[in-house]
């Protein structure tokens, strides 16, 4: 398969802080990729460059074979890059379903009584049809974080970046997001999926990456990645492949 | 994922905006025909309050929407003004119709302007919109033909040129007055309804977000910036139109055309059409009631200000409109399910 998305010797660094050291990696057309690592790693900072909220110092992004390294957000989303944010930015005074409507005129360029079906329709995968009239900013925080996928998903994304949105569900609301983001994916979307639920992750991703002080330390399969030494160490006390939710981080 | 499609509308109105149309025409045929029935004060008053109207329109446009926090709306009220003076002086034109000609002409000085600020974020925009507006003044207090540091009149030939009688002539600025309101209220209306608006409330309520998902932030702050310049220069047209006399002290004032505008959108309640409107009357009955006491008449507006923020952060409009689910203008979209999903 062709990569769809590439990162190439990326680096970012806040102030002293380097949050990105010198980070290569690929998503392939199609696939479904995880990635791990503790708390201040720079996992969501990897988002921001992918996404353009943030610009890289060095390196080189590429989408679709296009260098997107300098492109502003709402074109990299244009382009098919759709992104959920880990602390939700949900559009407070709207409704549910215009918050979709943003993303399905501006982020898929087209009119706005064409994509009522594709916003019902994803409003419906996400569970949120119930919600349609409600303003955004009544939501729970669960809501919100599937809001935050479902906007994302109703830009029509190529490939879709989703920011830690298992945390705190229940079992049954776990079960009903791992089937939502396998739905999306069926359709064709490549995912990129940072979790701390290892077992939701593990349902949905074929290939796992480790992300630890900005460096990217692991790259290989789920199995393989969870029982290398170094991502032992990082998780210390948790068995791999075992069924257990890493702490919620307490920033999120 | 095509299949079991849900059947629903999209619909748009409320109850309170239909009866809210229906008072509204109510409305609009009195405004029409008040100068047949009241006198020149009246008349004056009213214009001064449609002025504001749109002022506060405007910069809650800017401010309440695009998140571009302008105190230097003056800089448009007074460019204006002074384009109609020039365009009445040098090219003889007919003040009515030297109104929509200033306002393209404040639109065209907006671009470079915008080029200035929007280079500027936050409290340094406001900063920036506030230096360029001083600016402004200075430059006009230099052009001698404009009557430079000390202002000019409108030429007597001119202002009969509107009509020769003084009554009539009030009446005719008085329904202009109103024309530039309703268009101004049609415009923010219209505009919020349609894709812009869509992108413009996403923007007020996340920049990050909005961007994320598609919206070119900066070419929409733009484009709302230049159609206020021009909409904010034909209201200063039309103030010193009527006031038939300008100078750049008084056309370049940062209290008059913006800090009351400030006061009247923040208590009105910014962020939604009903908020300036609210404001603005709000300021002219506070303005009719306190306005002879002087400096206490200032603090008072201070404190109603404070207080409204501390009470009803959201504004007058927002406190009421949060509480009964009120909405006079339905720029939003509710689903209505005709027929549950087939699951
Ligand atoms: N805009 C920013 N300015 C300064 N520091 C930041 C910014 N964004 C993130 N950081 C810092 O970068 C580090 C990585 O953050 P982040 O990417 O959010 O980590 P993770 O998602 O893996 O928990 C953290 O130490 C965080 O405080
Ligand atoms: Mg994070």
């Amino acid at each position: 398969m062709a990569a769809i998305l590439t990162m190439d010797d990326v680096s970012k660094r806040f102030g002293a802080l380097v949050v990105t050291d010198r980070l290569s990696m690929e998503l392939r057309a199609g696939e479904a990729l995880g990635v791990i690592g503790p708390n201040g790693a720079g996992k969501s900072t990897l988002f921001n460059l992918i996404a353009g909220g943030i610009r890289a110092d060095s390196g080189k992004i590429t989408f679709s074979g296009h260098d997107i390294t300098a492109l502003p957000p709402h074109e990299r989303c244009r382009m098919g890059i759709g992104r959920s944010y880990q602390i939700p930015h949900p559009f407070t005074g709207m409704t549910v379903f215009e918050n979709l409507l943003v993303g399905a005129i501006f982020g898929d360029g087209r009119g706005e009584a064409e994509v009522y079906d594709l916003c019902i329709d994803v409003l419906r995968r996400t569970g949120l049809l119930r919600k349609a009239n409600a303003l955004a900013g009544s939501l729970t925080l669960l809501e919100r974080k599937r809001l935050e996928m479902a906007r994302a998903l109703a830009t029509n994304p190529k490939v879709l970046l989703l920011d830690e949105i298992a945390g705190g569900l229940t079992e049954h609301e776990c079960h009903e997001l791992v089937d939502t983001v396998r739905a999306a994916h069926a359709t064709g979307v490549s995912i990129i999926w940072i979790e701390h639920v290892l077992h939701a992750l593990r349902a949905v991703v074929s290939r796992l990456i480790v992300i630890n002080f900005g460096q990217k330390i692991e790259d290989g399969p789920p199995d393989a990645v969870m029982a290398s030494p170094q991502v032992r160490e990082i998780y210390m006390g948790i068995e791999a492949g075992a069924s257990v939710t890493v702490p919620e981080p307490a920033d999120a | 994922m095509i299949a079991a499609l849900p059947t629903y509308r999209v619909e748009r109105g409320t109850t309170a905006s239909r009866i809210g149309t229906i008072l509204g025409v109510v409305l609009l045929a009195l405004l029409i025909a008040l100068p047949f029935l009241t006198g020149r004060a009246t008349l004056r008053l009213a214009i001064e309050i449609f002025a504001y109207l749109t002022l506060a329109q405007m910069w809650n446009l800017l401010a309440g929407y695009a998140g571009l926090v302008s105190v230097g709306q003056q800089a448009f009220v007074g460019f204006g003004g002074y384009m109609l003076f020039a365009l009445v002086l040098f090219l003889g034109l007919n003040p009515l119709l030297a109104l929509p000609v200033a306002g393209v002409l404040t639109a065209a000085v907006a671009v470079p302007t915008a080029f200035v600020v929007f280079r500027l974020r936050g409290a340094y925009f406001a900063i920036g919109t506030w230096v360029v507006a001083e600016v402004y003044r200075l430059s006009f207090a230099q052009v001698s033909a404009l009557g430079g540091g000390s202002g000019m009149s409108l030429p007597a030939a001119a202002v009969r040129g509107i009509a020769a009688d003084a009554q009539l002539r009030e009446s005719i600025i008085y329904w202009v007055a109103l024309a530039v309101a309703l268009l101004a209220l049609a415009t923010v209306y219209l505009l919020l309804r349609s894709r812009w608006g869509l992108a413009l409330t996403a923007i007020r309520d996340s920049e990050p977000a909005a961007e994320s998902v598609g919206v070119d932030n900066d070419r929409t702050k733009l484009v709302v910036y230049l159609v206020v310049a021009a909409v904010t220069g034909v209201t200063g047209a039309l103030i010193f139109l009527q006031k038939l006399r300008i100078a750049p002290d008084a056309a370049f004032s940062v209290n008059d055309w913006t800090a009351f505008v400030i006061f009247m959108t923040v208590i009105g309640g910014i962020g939604r059409i009903e908020g300036p409107i609210v404001g603005t009357l709000v300021f002219f009955v506070l303005r009719a009631l306190f306005a002879d006491y002087g400096a206490w008449y200032l603090m008072l507006l201070g404190l109603v200000a404070v207080a409204v923020m501390l009470v009803a952060p959201k504004g007058l409009w927002g406190y009421v409109a949060d509480r009964f689910a009120l909405q006079l203008f339905p720029v939003q979209r509710r689903v209505r399910l005709l027929e549950e999903p087939r699951a």
